[in-house]
């Protein structure tokens, strides 16, 4: 472990820790555009220089690893000068388009220029180089080759990370673009990715572009609803509405990236289709009701000494999960699990997982088989059944249009609670609006057993409440008044869950006691 | 030194015939050492002998050598860069057309040294006939159980590939020429790691210029005490010459090392064309600092044209006489550097077309007062924060124009263009 001072700071590093990492750790940003954390040193847009000691020429931070007794400065005359100097070159050929740019707000360009440069452009106007403009490159990718600063971090992601290799390097010295190798296009599924490590707006992707401004933006750190993989994501939003995922550091889950595929559901919880009230069946209507009455009648339902049911997706969170493992063995009604995935689901060796559900492992680590959903119809089929509780569970995936028609005739009741209006509505004599995975509190168990903490980054729509908050008054227990607390109670409940709470599971989770 | 060594084809006929070359003494220094001497002796010869790298840098090549892992299990490689592509500079062609099987004996006994059993020439797309040559060459010694497998009988085996190059003048760095050679763009790699420990296809390798590799068997046919006698204590050796522009007599000559510069225009080359006056003389290749007629007083060795403010390079001796007008060369150097820079770096990619953009201003018009001190401020930016010294490359001799030549820019600021110009047009000077 070597001690070493970085601008008379001393801090002992791991071994192998560059310039760039051992600053950070003290909190000083060492500028940089192509180093990036997840990928091999390119060591070419010669942001980072820094002075060290003994050492005759500046020495970029990004390849240059910490060594017991070194003396770095990363804010001297020298550095500072020479940051300024390769600012004004990145600058020479760049459009300067910020206005009509959609990277303005998170550029690297505009906030080192504002930090570290300020001055004149040495360069008239219009002796500048042109490059390609506005280029589909891809299904979810644009390219500018203007805006371009060639720091080649998209081409290593692709050659990296995806090993795919959709993008080069052509031509040379400021004639240099990057562009798609002949033939092909930037379509492969991890693709977003390098919109989100892009430094400027040479890369930027068509579901966002035009349509905020970053500014504008919050961001709430969540887990990727897509599938069982729980990539960790940021979710930029403003006004309860997502804008866009990006992933989120997870050395444990996901690394720096995320898949398309998963990039894209946010848009599932965006508004079509949506319950934004709870309502009551009149004939072939539905009659609006009030969550008062709604509650009473559903707790009515439970324990009606009638024959209950109860479906559980994988959708739901971890606090749900238990909270309904609760309700429904106090008022001894059955609770079956259900994970659904299409037949032509996507999967792969590395992030996309073939369960399109989050939170599988959240119902075998609470007791329940994701499998046994059809059970149920069968019991209810076979009029075994007279009152079912759909908990975020779409009877469509569960049986035929015609064994649909059958469970209505046959059952007294049918209760669907969900985000969305689905299948389940065609047979439901109630229905009751819930918030989804970003509106509330909450957690979900990733494939590998991973805890992860889910935050309510929006607020619900219309009349739609917190699943958990439902949940948690028809059991009866008293000091439910948090999804914190609905853990705190699985956490004292359930072996799996032991030891663990809210507040342990931080940025990036905790996986279950019987995890490995 | 009247004996030709590396030019011995000027003495021999036919020399690049491998009959003519073995009858010559040819191959029998590689058969006696990889027969009888061990390879820790072979480096130690070289290392004794103060060879240093004729491709630029003047590194010493025995300690080169040693510099590869001793306890590294992949293969080792062993590199001949003959990307020669310096402007000035046509020394490596010479032996690789003329005297191809001297390179090839040499590469025979530091392959040995090194223990590589796999050697690649990289030879500029550009030496379509070198290329014929060499592959001629390498086929004729291959046949004749110089190459191959236990050569000689001391169960040495030497496989030599002859790879040719597109055309960049950056494949000639060598890590850009390793990148190259693996297929890949010429991108240099940042170091560390060095070739000797992370080559081509990631294992230990060594890369030598053509001149230098063909000084090991002279070396150790007549021994390093003999190379060491030739020319300076700390750059010993036959050296290459390569004079071109406005001598009498411009050519490659083979003369000791450290030759003054002086007797080299003068009486090698019969002096400047025409009788005129000599102007400036860039000694190392385009990319060094440019001398005055008032600085070539010195001897051509590593030490000696650094001391000068300049450097040896790869010895492209440019001449330029009182004619020349230094903006002008100024701007075909500046051209030159912008079309080569590979674009990696920022400071070289962006300030190479930079410096062009703004020579262009100063031949044709359109320049401003603020140039000539902007051209001094680029060059500086430019150099040493690069990952290759392409950028420094550009920014020397910039540097050493306008400042040594700096009433000349001025006079082109002045009447904005080209004197020369604006009289063979016949246009009046701007402001007259």
């Amino acid at each position: 472990m070597p001690t070493l001072v970085i601008d008379g700071q001393e801090i002992t590093v791991e071994e192998g820790t560059n310039l760039v990492q051992a600053a950070e750790q003290l909190g000083n940003e060492v500028p940089h555009y192509c180093y990036h954390p997840g990928l091999t040193v390119a060591g070419n847009c010669r942001m980072c220089l820094v002075e060290i000691e003994k050492m005759p020429k500046l020495q970029i931070a990004c390849n240059t690893k910490a060594t017991d007794g070194m003396v770095v400065h990363t804010k001297s005359e020298k550095v500072l000068h020479a940051r300024e100097a390769v600012l004004e070159f990145l600058l020479i050929n760049h459009p300067i388009d910020c206005p009509i740019c959609d990277q303005a707000g998170e550029c690297k360009l505009q906030d080192y220029y504002m930090d570290h440069d300020r001055q004149e452009s040495r360069i008239p106007l219009q002796s500048k180089v042109h490059k390609g403009k506005a280029i589909d490159i891809g299904p979810m990718i644009m390219l500018d080759q203007e805006r371009c600063i060639l720091c080649t971090r998209c081409t290593r992601f692709l050659d990296e990370v995806t090993g795919t290799n959709e993008l080069g390097i052509f031509q040379r010295g400021n004639h240099s673009r990057i562009d798609l190798f002949p033939g092909i296009e930037l379509d492969n599924p991890y693709s977003g990715n390098v919109a989100d490590i892009c430094p400027v707006g040479a890369l930027t992707n068509k579901d966002f572009r035009f349509r905020a401004r970053v500014w504008y933006l919050e961001r709430t750190p969540s887990v990727c609803p897509g599938c069982a993989t729980g990539c960790n994501i940021d979710i930029h939003h403003r006004r309860d509405e997502m804008f866009r995922f990006r992933p989120r550091h997870n050395p444990e889950v996901n690394s720096y990236w995320m898949c398309d595929e998963g990039r894209l559901t946010y848009k599932r919880y965006q508004g079509e289709g949506r319950l934004l009230q709870p309502v009551r069946r009149s004939g072939e209507n539905w009659q609006p009701t009030t969550w008062d009455e709604t509650m009473s009648q559903l707790g009515n339902l439970l324990s009606g000494g009638t024959k209950v049911a109860a479906i559980v997706s994988a959708q739901a969170t971890n606090e749900e999960i238990h909270l309904l493992n609760l309700v429904t063995s106090s008022n001894d009604a059955q609770l079956a699990g259900h994970a659904w995935s299409p037949a032509d689901a996507t999967r792969d060796d590395y992030l996309i997982d073939a369960d399109k559900n989050p939170n599988s492992a959240g119902l075998r680590a609470q007791g329940l088989d994701p499998s046994e959903g059809r059970a149920v119809i069968d019991a209810a089929l076979a009029g075994e059944v007279s009152v079912l509780l759909l908990w975020r569970t779409d009877l469509s995936q569960l049986c035929s249009d015609e064994e649909l028609d059958q469970l209505g005739e046959r059952l007294e009741h049918i209760v669907s609670i969900d985000t969305h209006y689905t299948k389940s509505g065609e047979i439901a004599d109630l229905m009751l609006p819930i918030a989804s995975f970003a509106e509330t509190e909450g957690s979900f168990t990733n494939r590998k057993d991973r805890v992860q903490s889910l935050a309510a980054a929006l607020r619900p729509p219309g009349q739609a409440r917190s699943g958990w908050e439902v949940l948690a008054s028809l059991s009866g227990e008293p000091a439910l008044d948090s999804a914190a607390d609905v853990f705190a109670h699985l956490a004292q409940s359930l072996d799996s869950f032991r030891g663990l709470s809210s507040a342990d599971l931080g940025a990036t989770g905790q996986p279950l006691a019987s995890a490995e | 030194m009247s004996e030709k060594i590396l030019l011995r084809h000027e003495d021999v006929d036919n020399l690049r015939q491998l009959s003519v070359y073995e009858q010559d003494g040819g191959y029998a220094t590689a058969r006696r050492v990889l027969t009888e001497m061990k390879a820790e002796q072979v480096i130690e010869e070289v290392k004794a002998s103060g060879l240093r790298g004729r491709g630029g840098a003047g590194f010493p090549t025995g300690m080169k050598w040693g510099f590869l892992p001793k306890d590294n299990p992949k293969p080792r490689y062993l590199l001949i860069n003959a990307d020669e592509s310096e402007p000035g500079t046509f020394k490596d062609r010479q032996i690789i057309e003329h005297n191809p099987h001297l390179l090839l004996e040499s590469i025979l006994l530091s392959a040995f040294a090194i223990q590589s059993h796999k050697a690649y020439i990289y030879i500029r797309g550009e030496f379509a006939h070198g290329a014929n040559v060499l592959i001629e060459a390498v086929q004729e010694a291959e046949r004749a159980g110089h190459f191959g497998e236990n050569i000689y009988g001391s169960g040495f085996d030497l496989d030599v590939v002859v790879h040719r190059g597109a055309g960049a003048y950056i494949c000639g760095e060598e890590t850009g020429l390793i990148e190259s050679l693996e297929g890949k763009r010429a991108y240099p790699r940042v170091k560390p790691p060095f070739p000797a420990v992370y080559g081509v296809f990631g294992a230990p390798t060594i890369v030598n210029n053509v001149e230098t590799l063909s000084c090991v068997r002279p070396i150790l046919e007549r021994g390093a005490a003999w190379f060491k006698e030739i020319g300076p204590e700390k750059s010993p050796g036959p050296k290459l010459y390569c004079v071109s522009g406005h001598v009498e007599k411009p050519g490659v000559f083979e003369l000791p090392m450290g030759t003054p510069l002086r007797e080299l225009i003068y009486d090698h080359c019969g002096g400047i064309r025409g009788g005129k006056q000599l102007k400036a003389v860039i000694p190392g290749g385009s990319s060094v600092p440019v001398l005055t007629a008032d600085e070539i007083d010195i001897n051509m060795d590593f030490e000696s044209v650094s001391a000068a403010g300049s450097l040896m390079g790869s010895c492209g001796v440019i001449v330029m006489d009182e004619d020349t007008c230094m903006v002008r060369a100024l701007r075909i150097i500046a051209r030159f550097y912008h079309h080569e820079s590979c674009g990696q770096c920022t400071p070289c990619r962006e300030g190479t077309g930079w410096l062009e953009r703004l020579m262009i201003g100063l031949e044709e018009g359109g320049a401003t007062d603020r140039d000539l001190d902007l051209l001094l401020q680029i060059s500086d930016n430019m150099m040493g924060n690069t990952v290759c010294v392409l950028a420094d490359a550009a920014a020397m001799p910039t540097k050493s124009f306008v400042t040594k030549f700096r009433s000349e820019f001025e006079e082109h600021l002045r009447l904005g263009g080209c004197p020369q110009r604006l009289a063979a047009t016949g246009a009046s000077a701007v402001g007259a």
